[in-house]
């Protein structure tokens, strides 16, 4: 059995089990808080509307045909889902990921500074499948854009 | 610490693409030790700051959902060719690096 083979067994194990545990596993995250910038009740927020509360200040989020998510419709490994958002939409204050069905559903926030425009991309990993959501900050409201992506293997180990 | 972060930037008819790349275990916390079936103790990036002439052209907040070795990439306007970009990352442990690279 290959090495690959053998990692995507424990993946998917690791995966099964994790699902009783993730629970208590986000809590984990807390104690070794050190950044007070650091938005913790955003980045512990379980569901969506919790996330952009505590990180936006509002969860009244209007959809935007000017924002684009762009992610592989399947993602064969989970650990590695390309994203990229992209908004033309003028005075982008702030960019959130958002992968819904992840145990720690936001991802990333960016931030975006006076001169740096609507976009971003990086990858993230996915639990299972479900949407990602790009959420923008622009002239204090806020749109979204999502797309769904499939993940065959799941990439949170738990 | 040896470096942990590549940057690449561009500019081109005043925008200045960046691509980043940093070196980082992103451990979520929610992950398991194959033998021991410990918990593997969470150990991600948390903030990430760009840097153009002192002005912060992006920050980043990210969870532990951030894949292992991140990549990022923005676009900002306002640079020139031979400007000096610093990127630098502070993860949950406390831990930070730094890196400064020129604009091309």
């Amino acid at each position: 059995m290959s090495n690959e083979m053998k990692r995507r067994i424990f993946l998917k194990r690791s995966l099964a089990a994790g699902s009783v545990g993730v629970a208590a596993a986000t809590g984990l995250l807390a104690p070794q808080q050190v950044l007070a910038a650091w938005n913790k009740a955003a980045f512990e927020a379980k569901e969506l509307s919790g996330a952009l509360d505590a990180l936006l200040g509002s969860s009244d989020v209007s959809e935007s045909a000017d924002i684009k998510v762009k992610a592989p419709d399947i993602a064969e490994n989970g650990a590695v889902v390309p994203i990229t958002v992209d908004a033309s939409i003028d005075g982008v204050e702030s960019i959130a990921i958002i992968a819904s069905n992840n145990p720690v559903p936001l991802v990333a926030n960016f931030v975006m500074g006076p001169g740096a425009t609507g976009f971003v991309s990086t990858r993230i990993k996915m639990g299972k499948t479900g949407d990602v959501v790009g959420v923008v900050k622009a002239g204090g409201k806020l749109y979204s854009a999502k797309k769904e992506v499939k993940v065959t293997i799941g990439g949170c180990g738990g | 610490m040896a470096k942990s972060i590549k940057i690449r930037a561009k500019e081109k008819g005043g925008v200045t693409t960046v691509k980043a790349l940093m070196t980082h275990p992103m451990e979520t916390g929610g992950r398991k030790d194959k033998k021991t079936g410990k918990t593997i103790p969470a150990h991600f990036i948390q903030e990430v700051v760009c840097k153009h002439k002192g002005n912060t052209v992006m920050m980043a907040e990210w969870s532990g959902g951030v894949s292992k070795n991140p990549y990022i990439s923005f676009k900002f306007s306002g640079a020139a060719k031979g400007d000096d970009l610093e990127l630098s990352w502070t993860d949950n442990t406390g831990k930070s690096d730094s890196m400064t690279s020129k604009i091309k």
